[in-house]
């Protein structure tokens, strides 16, 4: 048995999620001849390492009844520089300014000889081929099919099963929070202010939705696309950015009349970034519903392939997260 | 209904004009003349092409009053738009005038708006609208594109436009 062992930086939502899934398929990830160990998790509170490996429910139940995984003062730093490990799952808040603490997390990490794994759209989308070059000149692995469309496995698609394709474009929609606002207004005739609210009530949309209604989310998540499946070195600046807000649920009643569902959707080909709503034919395979993700990558071999699902939740990032640690396992 | 002609002139001047005059006679609209002053007929003469919009009850009397001046009328044809798209409008489309809007499309001459239907919920509030442009080819629908991105830009109107890549489905 092969023993990997791994770090969790930021234990919400999606860290929890990865540390419930390594246990929930410890007998699957066993037979496979690999055993997760995880030696250390992080939070904004402080840390708790155990080289031997760490019980991981005990930590989901202190960080749920004490609000911090900690039992030690190390930081996330000290964590990623000192402590023995072969891979850091980065999963601290996405932030598009600076992009720390990410940043400098996965910087440490690969500057101290441990790949990466992350589900945080903000260094990337700021550092991308830096990050990546990083890597390559220290031989690790960095890895972020989480940081696109969840559950989807985006990069897995395009870089392993459609190998040899050249990719003439990806079409998709990469932010649950706006497909179910316009969803939802397209089917009850409701204005925007109004369902905007009822995706706060429901934990669908944040208290502050700035991030995913402007666009902001999406063109991040295109950021990554471009730089991992088109090589081109851009950042979140070179995105051009239409939001979602002005969007009137006449407008939507009026192209559903004429078989169209509106979307927000990001579009990358021609060289040129784009995040906008657009029309989008009702029998088409974007047009999908509710909080669902969508990508539509079109290849000179293999034609159009669309693949949709999930494109948030705890478990379901996890998934994603999960998958590129087992890839790194396997191959390491 | 859009008329395309192609007109063989004398290799003299003032032949383009007694060729165009009988059209703004019978009232109808030029929108482009394509004039090949290299390209001689084996007759000497110089073929042009000419796109207009008239009244099809006086095509026939226009083209008796071409070949009356002299002008051999070698080809006639009703120019289709070929290729449409469909377009949503969001914001204050009524008070940025819908028809100077409209009519930044239809004045390109291959090019114009051949449905549009409009809501308004109340009078403080954006009304939006559903239109299809028609083009005579897909380079025309283009640029009309451009034309009406701009205006909606100038206008601070929401211009939704449909997917790009790939569109026809399947
Ligand atoms: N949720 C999803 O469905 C989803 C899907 C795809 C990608 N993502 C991305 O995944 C990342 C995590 O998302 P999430 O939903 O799990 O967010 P979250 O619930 O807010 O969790 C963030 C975690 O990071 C910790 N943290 C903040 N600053 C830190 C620091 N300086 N050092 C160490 N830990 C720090 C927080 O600590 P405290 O607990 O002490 O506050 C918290 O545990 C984000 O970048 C997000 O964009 C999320």
């Amino acid at each position: 048995m092969k023993t990997i062992r791994l770090s969790i930086i930021g234990f919400g939502a999606v860290g929890q999620g990865v540390a419930r899934s390594i246990l929930s398929k410890q007998g699957y990830i066993n037979k496979q001849g690999i055993n997760l160990c995880v030696v250390g998790i992080a939070d904004s509170g402080g840390c708790e390492i155990d080289d031997k490996g760490i019980d991981l429910m005990g930590a989901i139940t202190r960080k749920k009844q004490t609000g911090t995984v900690a039992t030690c003062a190390e930081s996330a730093f000290d964590l990623i520089s000192n402590v023995e490990h072969e891979i850091i799952v980065e999963a601290t808040p996405t932030n598009i300014k600076d992009g720390e603490p990410g940043l400098n997390n996965m910087l440490t990490a690969l500057n101290s000889g441990k790949n990466v794994v992350t589900s945080n759209k903000g260094p990337l989308a700021l550092r991308f081929s830096d990050l990546k070059e990083m890597a390559e000149d220290n031989g690790l692995f960095f890895r972020y099919e989480s940081t696109v469309g969840g559950a989807v496995p985006i990069f897995n698609l395009v870089h392993e099963a459609m190998a040899g394709n050249t990719v003439i474009g990806i079409e998709g929609i990469l932010n649950g929070t706006c497909n179910y606002i316009l969803t939802r207004m397209a089917e009850e005739r409701l204005p925007y202010e109004l369902v905007l609210k009822e995706a706060q009530e429901l934990g669908i949309a944040e208290t502050d939705p700035t991030y995913d209604v402007e666009g902001i989310d999406s063109a991040c998540k295109l950021v990554i696309i471009a730089n991992s499946i088109f090589q081109d070195a851009v950042t979140y600046r070179d995105v051009d950015i239409t939001g979602i807000t002005k969007i009137t649920p006449e407008a939507l009643e009026l192209a559903s009349k004429n078989n169209y569902v509106v979307k927000l959707i990001c579009e990358a080909g021609n060289g040129t970034l784009t995040v906008a709503p657009r029309l989008v034919p009702k029998r088409h395979p974007l047009a999908v519903g509710g909080t669902l993700n969508v990508a539509s990558i079109l290849t000179d071999l293999a034609g159009r392939i669309t693949i949709s699902g999930k494109g948030a939740g705890s478990i379901e990032t996890a998934s994603s997260i999960l998958s590129d640690v087992l890839h790194i396992a396997r191959n390491s | 209904m859009i008329v395309s002609m192609t007109l063989e002139l004398k290799d003299i001047p003032g032949q383009l004009v007694l060729a165009l005059s009988p059209i703004s006679e019978l009232h109808g609209n030029i929108m482009s003349v394509v004039h090949q002053h290299e390209e001689k007929t084996p007759r000497g003469t110089i073929p042009v092409q000419i796109t207009f919009e008239i009244d099809q009850r006086v095509l026939d009397e226009l083209i008796e009053r071409l070949e009356k001046s002299g002008v051999r009328v070698a080809r006639v044809g009703e120019e289709r738009l070929r290729s449409s798209v469909s377009l949503v409008l969001i914001g204050h489309i009524i008070h940025s005038d819908i028809g100077d809007t409209i009519d930044r499309i239809d004045s390109t001459g291959f090019a114009e708006v051949v449905d549009l239907s409009l809501s308004m919920p109340a009078i403080d509030r954006t009304s939006s609208a559903y239109l299809v442009i028609s083009a005579t080819g897909e380079k025309e629908l283009k640029k009309s594109l451009e034309i009406l991105r701009d205006v909606a830009d100038k206008k601070d109107l929401l211009m939704i436009e449909p997917i790009r890549l790939n569109s026809e489905g399947a």
